[in-house]
């Protein structure tokens, strides 16, 4: 995949179970669908079968993988070569606190079936590859508000819903 | 209810998809979803399409064609609810990205969006804006994102500026809308705003000098004021990780600062004292402590030199290469290779343990490491590196070794002090990872030893001894065998005895097993077969007790299955059965390899050796120049190791074969001669005519017609002075010098130079293009391609630009043309060279598209095109 790609902190974010699910995957550089499942299919291979005590970097294409495990996730992001891998991985576990926090000590099972959820919070950490928010509570807040502000929305048709069951009864 | 219609909920979906045991389960899954989804979407359903679009990228995530959904996002983005907006957004970054048409419809919802009042909607917009946004978005909607950076919430504002980060990346030119309003963003409170807002001002100042001028003087001192209060603050649990109060802070604030200080002392002096504290204060017993460090470090060794700052800087790196985590050894080397630039000196310190770190278990540590101490190597510390490295060759791990192999042998010929070190050195890699030693290398090595007339006795014999110890290695084993091919007599008779050497008995009959077992090993491949022939055929000429057995060796390859192979031993058998007289002086030891031009291939070609090839080019009438060389010279495989560049083909020919052919080959001119030539020759060795001649022959070939036409003496000057078309085959032919001089040329056509008819590759009343092609040796994957345009009409064409386009699979290089303007009804060219690299090679032909832009008279005109009549195996 020969890309000239515009310099950013992160060019994309990628989740994998250990049996090499995809879990979450957020693009900011552009790849087109076949690159994609090209670089889930290499990066899957290489991060999955590096031992347990071994650095958390591989490089990769010209660019640095930045990979953490958290149980049996792999949260990767993709940088450049001259970009801080050691922030990155603060990045990483800045994510992960915050998921926790949100779904309450988030599982794999969360990721699945709140995937969505998943991709609202990463919104909320980085925005065009670049770092946004560095307060947890801040983003915690953020996400409650878009949370209820659907619950209304949703309280609000079946109510609407209702008043118009009664009117044409 | 169906439990696969639209009416499922997500949820039920994920479920049943989670439940397939195959990937064909799986499947069956997703298309019935997929076409209740798309029944949906057909009736306009808006009750579920929300569930819809979730669903989609569900499944997208899987893997499989989403396209027919992207619609639906940007109907979920126009309706008016909150939800539906943020599902829609979500499936629009999801689904779509920057280079979809698609987009562009969105504009307008995401303007609209960018002004709504509910700020969350606002919020969302510029989230998908700063993820998606293409070229033309970004100036379609920088003012609203501008406007939104002096909103009232902060939350809002830090998103505004990731996407005027995106924005100014996009379209650099609208930078200096952005300039005011960072610098308020830069006196903020609100980390998120700070963080985001210093993240723009440093792509700002990237993009834009004014930028960077107008920030160094009017916010360095705030910034260095910003960081020494984070550096000092109390503890703040809202930020604080591992005791650093928002180390994301702290690294941005670093960047920043490195961005203004680089090249401006009286910013970097600005910036002194509080680094100096970072470096001095900041705790390193974890992971964030360190990764500020690091980037304090990269801010000290890019600003403006302070010698006392340097020093801290690189007594941190010294302390990182020394932790015990991976994470902060690896990073460390990172950091070295670039401070290498500013300090070598004190890199070089540190050597031992870099070293050591090219031997760690973990690999991106070594990969790292390795490419660092190939950046140390110097004339006075190469030879105990290269001690180090090849040791350690012999006990590295299979998958690191092509790595290491590559490294050391470009050490070894970048700084080799001496020849005969040299050839140990490389004779030491041959032993230990020949198989990874790539072949430019082993044919470099050949050279020198061909060169180095002194030693001939002694690599021989060393060569000798490491084929005892292993035979597994292939270059290794190439290498021995051409040696003892050129030099057995020497390995027999210990001539040429150094000091350093002890002396070995082998006899006439070891030196002939050694090339036997060369072609009786099972892994040998054709080339290592082929030269083992081209040994023993010469070896059955320094030998002559030898020669019945050789004979007897050579013999049981005539009924081989591959061609090349029982070719050569039909040829080399009739040679010594029935030709002694000349034998002895076709198998003379080869001339020596001009170093300038084999050593320097990369480098470009002398004058000196593209005549040299042109001897060879000279015997066929129309520029295809190698298969007419084919049956003979490969059969002397002599052909283009001409050692004196002045002396044509023909000459040289003479010298080698003892014939008298002058008068042949000196009447060139005329273009049955050279065919007589090589009859002459194909005559005295008994050799029928060769099939590889004949079809060369009868290719067609365009350019060569067009030739034809030309008084013979025009033409033959022609390849005196090669044209520009010509100068790539003869480039082409000059790399393959090397390989001929002791690899046979595979019966493939790729190795045989430009074997594929010229074609013209695009024609229209006013413009012709035509293709010259050529391969190198040994990369039949890539063809090189010498454009050459000619101007048809009688108009000058000016502003010239060519453009190719090529599917997937190829891989396309365009270099640069030689000129821009194109004279008129022919009196000039533009030649334009291309490679051309096909993944599919012998499964897929090429194909290219092709744009050609030019002015005439100051008007555009633009032609396009496809070629499809490319020859196969390309």
């Amino acid at each position: 995949i020969v890309h000239k790609l515009i310099k950013l902190q992160i060019h994309f974010v990628l989740l994998i179970s250990r049996q090499g699910k995809v879990r979450l995957t957020k693009w900011y550089s552009p790849y087109s669908q076949k690159e994609r499942s090209k670089v889930i299919r290499e990066l899957s291979g290489i991060v999955l079968n590096r031992g347990p005590k071994l650095c958390n970097f591989v490089e990769w294409r010209g660019h640095r993988v930045v990979y953490r495990r958290y149980a049996g996730l792999y949260f990767c992001m993709c940088i450049d070569e001259a970009d801080n891998e050691l922030e990155v991985l603060d990045i990483i576990h800045h994510f992960v606190e915050i998921l926790d926090r949100y779904f309450g000590s988030v599982c794999e099972l969360d990721l699945i079936f709140n995937f969505h959820k998943a991709y609202y919070i990463l919104d909320e950490v980085l925005i065009a590859g670049e770092f946004q928010e560095s307060s947890k509570r801040t983003i915690i807040r953020l996400l409650s508000t878009h949370d209820s502000m659907v619950e209304m929305a949703k309280e609000e048709a079946t109510s609407i819903g209702n008043m118009i069951a009664q009117v044409t009864k | 209810m169906n439990p696969f219609s639209s009416g499922t909920r997500l949820r039920d979906m994920i479920r049943a998809i989670r439940a397939c045991k195959t990937a064909a389960e799986e499947r069956a899954v997703v298309r019935k979803e997929c076409a209740a989804i798309r029944a949906a979407i057909n009736e306009n359903d808006q009750d579920y399409r929300h569930r819809n679009l979730a669903k989609l990228m569900f499944i997208h995530m899987l893997g499989y064609p989403t396209h027919f959904g992207q619609m639906e996002c940007l109907k979920l983005i126009a309706s008016p609810g909150f939800p539906e907006k943020r599902i829609g957004y979500l499936g629009l970054m999801l689904l779509l990205d920057e280079r979809q048409e698609v987009l562009m419809l969105v504009t307008n919802s995401v303007k609209q969006d960018l002004n709504h009042t509910n700020q969350y909607i606002v919020g969302l917009a510029l989230c998908a804006l700063g993820n998606i946004c293409s070229a033309e978005m970004a100036r379609d909607l920088a003012p609203e994102v501008e406007r939104l950076l002096q909103f009232r919430d902060p939350n809002i504002r830090k998103k505004a500026a990731l996407c005027s980060i995106r924005i100014i990346k996009k379209v650099p030119d609208l930078a200096e809308n952005f300039i005011n309003p960072v610098a308020a963003l830069l006196k903020e409170k609100h980390h998120g705003v700070l963080i985001t807002g210093i993240q723009l001002c440093t792509d700002l100042c990237k993009v834009s000098p004014e930028a960077l001028e107008y920030f160094r003087k009017k916010c360095t001192d705030g910034l260095v004021r910003t960081l020494r209060d984070l550096v000092n603050s109390p503890y703040a649990p809202e930020y604080d990780i591992a005791g650093i109060t928002d180390p994301f802070l702290h690294i941005r604030l670093l960047k920043l600062l490195r961005v203004l200080g680089q090249g401006d002392a009286d910013a970097s002096d600005a910036m002194n004292d509080i680094l100096a504290q970072v470096a001095t204060k900041t705790e390193s017993n974890k992971n964030a402590g360190n990764a500020i460090l690091y980037e304090c470090v990269e801010t000290i060794m890019s600003i403006e030199d302070n010698g006392g700052l340097r020093v801290l800087a690189i007594n941190i790196l010294g302390r990182f290469l020394s932790n015990r985590d991976n994470n902060i050894r690896y990073v460390a080397l990172n950091m070295l290779m670039r401070a290498i630039t500013v300090d070598a000196q004190a890199v070089q310190r540190h050597r031992s343990t870099i070293l050591e770190c090219v031997k760690d278990s973990d690999a991106s540590i070594r990969k790292r490491a390795l490419e660092l101490v190939y950046l140390l190597v110097n004339e006075s510390n190469v030879k105990p590196l290269t001690k180090e490295l090849v040791d350690y060759l012999e006990v590295s791990d299979q998958d690191f070794k092509g790595d290491l192999t590559a490294k050391i042998c470009s050490i070894i010929e970048k700084f080799s002090p001496e020849k005969i070190w040299y050839i140990d050195q490389m004779l030491k890699v041959l032993t230990e990872a020949g198989n990874f030693v790539k072949d430019e290398v082993w044919h470099a090595l050949v050279v020198v030893i061909s060169n180095a007339s002194d030693l001939h006795g002694y690599t021989v014999r060393a060569l000798f001894r490491a084929l005892q110890t292993t035979a597994e290695q292939e270059s290794l084993v190439r290498v021995a065998v051409w040696c003892i091919g050129e030099y057995g007599d020497l390995l027999v008779n210990n001539a040429g005895m150094l000091n350093v050497e002890d002396p070995i008995t082998v006899t006439e009959s070891d030196a002939v097993d050694v090339v036997e077992s060369a072609i009786k090993r099972h892994a040998s491949d054709l080339t290592t077969k082929s030269m083992a022939l081209i040994a023993l055929l010469k070896l059955s000429s320094r030998f002559p007790s030898c020669s019945g057995r050789i004979k007897d060796i050579v013999v049981q390859h005539k009924g081989s299955l591959v061609l090349e192979l029982q070719q050569r031993s039909l040829e080399f058998n009739s040679i010594i059965e029935k030709h002694q007289n000349i034998r002895s002086a076709l198998v003379e030891r080869m001339p020596v390899l001009d170093e300038a031009s084999f050593g320097g291939r990369r480098a470009s070609s002398l004058p000196n050796t593209v005549s040299t090839s042109n001897g060879t080019a000279v015997k066929l009438p129309n520029g295809v120049a190698k298969p007419s060389a084919a049956p003979l010279v490969d059969l002397l495989d002599l052909s283009d190791d001409v050692p004196a560049p002045s002396s044509s083909g023909g000459d040289f020919l003479q010298d080698l074969l003892g014939v008298d052919l002058a008068p042949a080959t000196q009447s060139e001119g005329t273009s049955q001669a050279p065919k007589a030539g090589t009859d002459v020759l194909l005559d005295l060795l008994s050799i029928g005519s060769n099939p590889a001649q004949d079809n060369s022959v009868s290719t067609p070939d365009i350019l060569s017609s067009a030739q034809d036409h030309k008084p013979a003496i025009a033409s033959l000057d022609v390849l005196a002075a090669p044209s520009l078309t010509q100068a790539s085959s003869s480039t082409a032919s000059n790399m393959m010098d090397l390989l001929d001089g002791f690899t046979p040329a595979p019966p493939k056509p790729a190795n045989n130079g430009p074997a594929y008819p010229s074609i013209v590759a695009f024609e229209s009343s006013s413009l012709r293009l035509t293709f010259n092609f050529s391969k190198q040796p040994g990369n039949p994957q890539t063809t090189t391609i010498s454009g050459t345009f000619t101007n048809l009409s009688s108009n000058v064409f000016t502003d010239f630009v060519f453009q190719a386009a090529v599917p997937k699979f190829l891989q396309l290089h365009l270099d640069p043309a030689s000129g821009n303007s194109l004279p008129a009804s022919g009196n000039g060219t533009i030649t334009q060279s291309l490679k051309v690299t096909n993944s599919q090679h012998g499964k897929k032909p090429l194909v290219m598209r092709l744009r050609i832009a030019y002015k005439v008279d100051g008007k555009d005109v633009l032609e396009e095109g496809q070629i499809n009549n490319f020859p196969r195996d390309l």
